[in-house]
Parts: structure tokens; sequence; C-alpha cells
């Protein structure tokens, strides 16, 4: 057996080790393929779909999609920002997302998205659901407002923390995280230094006290759009 | 030839994205010389004296005469730009649209703690708009052909795009300049 493999993507060959993803291949050869629900350090989950790529004409979420010898991918196409695109301007709709006041802008991974995919406005109408805020916890507050069931943090607390602090109750629109305990967050066994609170990609889990330290200006995606950084380590 | 004339307005806002387009400083100078201002806050022209290339709505619709006024934009101007959070999602007036209104109303009239309302009465008098269910953003209401978000959009979005548009190119602004807060 080879030690490598060789795939293309967008017509560039790279290199990919069995056993990884097309999103960890694209990456370890500097293509930043746009995900959200996918952390690194994290079980795989398939879930937000903002990875899909093409992969021999099928689409395929390329966090969870393993890289096979020839697979030819499309991933930095008109037609792959198009569905993206939608991806994210649902996500907005769907949730309350008040960028203006949210302690999370400027580093919040939703909101970086959009501005690199180009979006001014999302298109679809507001639903403007009723969610929950907790704040019962000393150190942490969970804003369902901002909540995009992306599951990193259900996953961080699961694998990382070793305590399942959250999990998913309901289905469809009604679905939501729910925490490990009988009513709220401050009766869980949730430390503010968790890894389950730095996993998550908005502005629903939120450490407190520590909100807006960071000036406009200096934020993660304030200058350069969320992915540049994969692009640049490569060309090192 | 004539200038090309722009009309502004600011709706459910709060007059911070008016407030930026002050922000271009001197840039102000080459603004008038560029164009005509019609019905705006800024030269207190109350109706429209005719056609317009630019509308600029700032503010999202929150009562009846935020619609009427932002149909009354799109029957007078060429180009149509939602300008900051308000007039792209509706920002923090939509903060309400999650609570019925009924319930708005108690609590900014008769439950909310500095409320001074001896008589107990709801402000009913015909002349009021009235509040619509949700505070919807403009182009939820009218076609809207731009968008330039933010809370305000800074000066320099505002100057780019209008110059922008106004020299009849398109509008490609920088990462920096589209932003949501």
């Amino acid at each position: 057996m080879s030690e490598t493999m060789t795939i293309t993507i967008d017509g560039r060959e790279i290199q990919a080790r069995p056993g990884q993803t097309i999103l960890e291949a694209a990456e370890a050869a500097g293509v930043y393929i746009p995900r959200l629900c996918y952390m690194k350090g994290l079980t795989p989950h398939g879930s937000c779909r903002v990875c899909t790529v093409l992969v021999n004409g099928r689409p395929q979420s390329a966090c969870t999609q393993p890289a096979t010898p020839g697979a030819v991918i499309e991933n930095d196409t008109e037609r792959l920002l198009a569905l993206r695109r939608n991806i994210i301007e649902m996500l907005f709709v769907e949730g309350n997302h008040f960028c203006m006041f949210c302690e999370k802008s400027g580093n919040c991974e939703l909101q970086a998205l959009a501005y690199r995919f180009g979006i001014p406005a999302p298109m679809y109408p507001y639903l403007w659901p009723k969610r929950e805020v907790d704040a019962s916890h000393p150190d942490v507050m969970v804003d369902h407002n901002r909540c995009i069931l992306c599951a990193r943090c259900v996953r961080a607390s699961r694998d990382l923390d070793g305590k399942n602090v959250f999990q998913f109750v309901n289905r469809n629109g009604h679905k939501r995280v729910a925490v490990n305990a009988e009513a709220r967050l401050g009766d869980t066994d949730l430390k503010v230094t968790d890894k389950a609170v730095a996993a998550c990609p908005v502005g629903a889990l939120l450490k407190k006290r520590v909100g807006y330290a960071v000036p406009v200006g200096k934020r993660l995606y304030d200058h350069e759009p969320i992915g540049s950084d994969i692009a640049a380590a490569h060309k090192k | 030839m004539a200038k090309p004339k722009v009309a502004t307005t600011s709706l459910a806002g709060c007059f911070g994205c008016h407030m930026s387009l002050l922000d271009i400083d001197d840039r102000i100078l080459k603004l008038v010389e560029l164009v005509d201002f019609d019905k705006s806050p800024v030269d207190d022209i109350k109706e429209f004296t005719g056609r317009c290339a630019i509308g600029l709505i700032e503010g999202g619709c929150c009562n009846e005469e935020n619609v009427r006024v932002l149909q009354d934009f799109r029957k007078h101007c060429d180009i149509l730009i939602s300008v900051g959070d308000c007039a792209t999602m509706g920002g923090i007036p939509a903060l309400r649209n999650n609570i019925p209104l009924e319930e708005c109303y108690e609590e900014a009239y008769l439950n909310g703690p500095s409320v001074h309302n001896p008589k107990g009465r709801i402000p009913d008098d015909p002349e009021l708009p009235l509040l619509l269910d949700k505070v919807y953003p403009c182009h939820e209401v009218v076609k809207i052909d731009y968008y330039l978000p933010g809370c305000p959009p800074p000066a320099d979005t505002l100057w780019e795009a209008l110059v922008a548009l106004l020299s009849n190119k398109p509008v490609n602004l920088p990462y920096e300049l589209i932003k949501y807060d």
C-alpha cells in the first residue's frame, strides 16, 4: 500500500494520506474548504453541510468523506458558493442574530462565513423564533437565540471534557441544545475552562465578564476572511 | 446637466446611519458637488420634488407610516439602498419581534418600572401611526437594490458605494467595509 494517494481539488492535484478526510487533506495542502460544524479535534458531525463539495460529481460533506485515490473534487465553484451562501442565510433567519450588540461579533464563525461569501443581507424571510437565555451559571451563559445546532459543545463536552453537559432534545424546528440537569446550566458540572465553552462558533455559549475586551479592528475576522490562515500557512 | 438627486430617510432607526453619512467629513463638499439632496432630514425637505437617482433608507418598518414613506421612496427613486442593520434585518427595534404587540404596549405604557401614567391609557390618538405586528426589514416590504449593513455602516462604506453608483461603476466594496456591527 502506498503511503499517499493523489486527489484533485478544483483541477489541482494534492496528496492525501489514507484515513484523511477530504477536508483534512485539502487543509494540509493549503486549500480551504468552508466549514462550520467541523472543529479540529472533534468527531466530524457532517450536519451543517457548509463543507459540501462535489466528489466525482456527487455532493458530500468534506468533513466526513474520506479521501479516496483519484477522487475528483469540486470546491471553489459558483454553484457550491451559491449553496453555501443559502445555508448561511438560512441559519441567520432561523435564529435571532443581532450582530450589532453580540459579544461574539468579529470572532463569530457564522458571521465570518457570511462576510467571506459576500452576503450583505440574508434574503429569506426572518422567522423571529422565541428562544430562551439561560444565565444561571456563574461564569457561562447560554443564549439559544444564537444557537445554530452545530453540536460542537455537545461533542466537546462528551469527547474532550468527559462530561456530557449538553445534548440535543426534540426534532426538526423544535430541536435545541439542552443541559444535563433538571433545568438550568447552573445545575450542571460545567466549568468555564471546559473545552465545550470555547467550542461554540457563535455567541450561544459565552464566558461572562469578558465581552468586548478586544476592540473593533483587532478581532479575528476584522481584516482577513475566515480561512485565510489556511492558505497563508501553506505558503510559508 | 442637472446633478442627480439623492433622498434619505430614517424609518425605525436611530439616525446613527445619517450620522455616519456626515462622518465622511470634508468629502461632504465633494458629495454636494456630485449630487443635490431632495427629500431628506439633511435639508429638511419633507416631500419629494421630483425623480431621484438614489434613495438611502435607514431603519426598518415598525409602523404604517414607515411603510408609506418606504413605498414613496420606491416610487421616486431609481436605486433604493438599505443602509444599516435596521434596514437590512430589522435591527434593535426587531428585538420586539417575538413578543406579542399587546405585551409591548403594556410594558411601555403601563407596567414598565419607570412608567408614570395615572390614567392607565395607552396612546390612541388617530394621528399616531399604528404599529405593525413586527418590525420588517425594508426588503420584505419593497424591492431593495443594494444593501449596506453595519451599525452603522462606516462612512467609507457609504462614500464608496455612493461614488461607485453615481459614476455608473459596480459596487464592489472591499472586505473590510461590509460588516454587521
